[in-house]
């Protein structure tokens, strides 16, 4: 770097000076890469579905139109309404299990394990689920809750019920089981990732002044760790309300979710109406993550 | 600044890769279909074919290529896909391989042209089904979108369907079966006997249904009927009052806990009746088949009310013309010359020349599967596995028995899309 920045100087040199960019317009250039990125890849699509959302339809086509239709159907339906209830529902318990579990696992690792390397051979472990794939995972809870399932079985066979138990799966259960299988890595990173950057010395000079450690824990540790918090947060929240598979596969397609209803329309080709769902989703987890930003400023541990 | 021109550079080698690749594709397409060959064998022509029904079996395509010298491309959908592909991009095939209920939907875009029955060699082997609706002569003709009624126009070019047979035929039909629900005999513990058996408080819990609106609601609709809820004019296309009906009491079975799950593909029912989790539910036949074969009891039981029927058939698209319309209208004779016609019995679906496909079946074959006689060695699948043995007899019978006792078609009705907006209703429920 150090040589082509020098080359460039004596590039530079040579040449008249009306030639040498100013630097307003350097770092406009330098933000040009990513901002075409993120331009052709997430605003216009996102502008598009938008535009898409006030089209007519029929069972074939989409029709260019300025309809509210699409959104008055949307919004004038109990289906929506509950659909949506029930996918917050969810987001809320996902949230609130993987939440206790993930800090409880990051805190382990970052002041229970004593030398780096242990931390991150156990950091790693915790990743080893991941390497198959979310619906395989998902789908292998199948065999372990169903009515003649591994879980069922040993009940019966132990004696403990006489009949299967029905509700471990094609339940809300099944559902909330699994999304906290899936999900629960998404929260341990971030706060791991804060708990470490914790200075131990904070923690050591707590106990000096006499802090018990759950005194400690709730005035140090905790409001250290919020950041991490709100970050997974921000990604189990967002993981959740956009679920389809795990809903439709553990609930049996008993149980609807928002991106299970999108699904619904888009195999049914009524695109406008799903699009018309989809800005509504957007716009309420833009709110939900505008709502964690002001609780937790993510920025200042970061 | 570098690093910028790096990434700059790598995405425009990528990226030209692709084009390239792309052109090259593009090329060879293009090549093959604007061809105009008169004869295929020495200059090949390709038939693009999409749809439902028999486009995702491998065989017929390679026999086709061995027979005939025609290329089969063909490309497998859902039947929504198909619908709108029909008539979004008629262009982008020649063939439509169609259900009788999507025809509906899209002939009146003017993609499908009709045939003339003069140039089908085997129009007249074609099972009356498909003529006037009746299997025999005494056969009641069944509701819903039954094929005879979208299966003739007056002449070219009408986009409105004739009451009766005339020299215009719309679609060459091909595949077809009767569905039922599909049981555990050893789990249900009676006799089945009705469609309303599913509510059946005593299968609470163990019951499924499909979460496809269009399929799903005529289930319903026939339950509804069988336990004397509802009495429809026509289950294939009923009114906002009888859906309105129908999902009403759908939700309350389904609060009722009636229901274990509702699927939507194949394998998921087969895993839901091969595990036990349901004892009676909506069935295909092939799921049935699929079921049996890991040594799981499972029947596609017959019930009094009849069938749920569908049918599917073949379709030109409307840019057909000259030597591609000629090798179009040959493929269609090819396959309705028999192999064909017993690939698909042999799979427990029907072939719509049944007489065509006898010379290519064995004795027994067609004892098991068209005559409903028991077996006398094992049955096998086209691919040579062992689907029944000796001895066996097929659920419900001959193709008689079975085709005459149809109730209703698949079809598409006039409130279409208010009964899906009522369905997803009763699925959020």
């Amino acid at each position: 770097m150090a040589t082509i920045t020098s080359s460039e100087t004596e590039n530079a040199g040579r040449r008249p000076k009306s030639f040498r960019l100013p630097l307003a317009v350097i770092s406009y250039l330098q933000s040009v890469p990513l901002a075409l990125i993120l331009g052709f890849f997430l605003l216009l699509p996102i502008l598009m579905i938008a535009v898409v959302s006030f089209w007519d339809y029929d069972f074939a086509q989409m029709y260019p139109d300025f309809l509210t239709m699409n959104y008055a159907e949307t919004l004038g339906s109990w289906v929506t309404w509950k659909t949506y209830l029930n996918t917050l529902k969810y987001a809320l318990m996902v949230w609130a299990i993987t939440l206790v579990i993930g800090f409880w696992v990051a805190y382990f690792l970052a002041f229970h394990i004593r030398t780096t390397s242990m931390q991150m051979v156990l950091f790693l472990i915790c990743t080893v689920p991941f390497l198959t794939s979310n619906i395989i995972r998902m789908i292998s809870w199948i065999p372990v809750l169903g009515r003649n399932g591994l879980i069922n079985s040993a009940l019966v066979g132990s004696g403990v019920v006489s009949e299967p138990v029905e509700w471990l799966l094609y339940s809300d259960f099944a559902v909330v089981l699994a999304m906290v299988h899936l999900y629960t890595l998404f929260m341990v990173t971030p706060i791991f990732n804060t708990l470490m950057r914790i200075d131990k010395s904070l923690v050591e000079a707590a106990r000096d002044a006499g802090a018990t450690s759950w005194q400690i824990l709730a005035n140090v540790i905790i409001p250290l760790a919020k950041p991490g918090m709100a970050i997974g947060t921000i990604f189990v929240v967002t993981l959740v309300m956009a679920d389809f598979s795990t809903v439709q596969v553990m609930s049996g397609g008993q149980s609807a979710s928002v991106a299970l209803m999108m699904k619904n329309q888009m195999s049914l080709l009524q695109y406008p109406a799903a699009a018309a769902n989809a800005v509504v989703l957007l716009v309420l987890v833009l709110l939900m993550v505008a709502g964690i930003l002001r609780i937790v400023d993510i920025r200042k541990e970061l | 600044m570098t690093e910028t021109k790096k990434t700059a550079k790598g995405i425009s080698r990528r990226s030209l890769l692709k084009t390239a690749s792309a052109a090259a594709g593009l090329a060879a397409g293009s090549g093959a279909i604007t061809g105009f060959p008169t004869i295929w064998a020495q200059n090949p022509i390709t038939l693009r074919q999409f749809g439902t029904g028999v486009s995702n079996i491998n065989a017929i395509a390679e026999k086709c290529k061995a027979d005939l010298g025609i290329t089969l491309e063909m490309t497998a959908t859902d039947s929504d896909a198909a619908a709108q592909r029909a008539v979004t991009q008629p262009k982008s095939y020649d063939i439509a391989d169609i259900e009788y209920w999507i025809l509906k939907k899209v002939y009146a875009a003017g993609v499908i042209q009709p045939m003339d029955v003069k140039k089908l060699k085997y129009y007249d082997k074609v099972v009356p089904l498909f003529k006037n609706g009746k299997l025999k002569p005494d056969s009641v003709i069944a509701q819903g979108t039954a094929p005879h009624t979208v299966g003739f126009v007056e002449k070219a070019g009408d986009k409105k369907f004739a009451k009766e047979e005339t020299q215009w035929f719309t679609m060459m039909p091909t595949i077809y079966n009767a569905d039922t629900l599909g049981i555990r005999p050893d789990l249900v513990g009676r006799e089945i006997t009705s469609w309303a058996d599913i509510l059946d408080p005593a299968f609470k819990g163990k019951t499924a249904i499909l979460n496809i609106p269009s399929i799903g609601i005529m289930d319903a609709a026939m339950i509804m009927e069988a336990s004397g809820q509802l009495k429809y004019a026509d289950k294939g296309n009923m009114t906002k009052a009888e859906i309105d009906k129908t999902i009403d009491f759908l939700i309350k079975t389904k609060q009722a806990g009636q229901f274990r799950a509702f699927w939507k593909s194949f394998d998921e029912s087969v895993n839901l009746m091969a595990s036990g989790e349901v004892v009676i539910q909506s069935m295909w036949s092939p799921a049935v088949a699929a079921v049996r074969s890991k040594g799981i009891a499972c029947k596609f039981q017959p019930l009094k009310e009849g069938y749920r029927s569908w049918g599917g058939g073949l379709g030109l698209a409307s840019h057909l013309k000259g030597a591609e319309l000629d090798a179009a209208y040959e493929y269609i004779n090819w396959y309705t010359s028999g192999w064909v016609g017993a690939y698909l019995n042999r799979q427990g679906y029907y072939s719509a020349c049944m007489d065509t496909a006898k010379g290519f079946m064995s004795e027994d074959e067609w004892g098991y599967w068209i005559e409903g006689k028991s077996a006398k060695g094992d049955i096998l699948s086209p691919e040579g596995k062992v689907m029944e043995k000796a001895g066996a007899v097929r659920d419900g019978g001959s193709f008689e028995e079975r085709m005459g006792h149809v109730a209703c078609w698949n079809s598409v009705m006039d409130e279409d899309r208010y009964m899906v907006r009522r369905w997803n209703e009763f699925i959020a429920a």
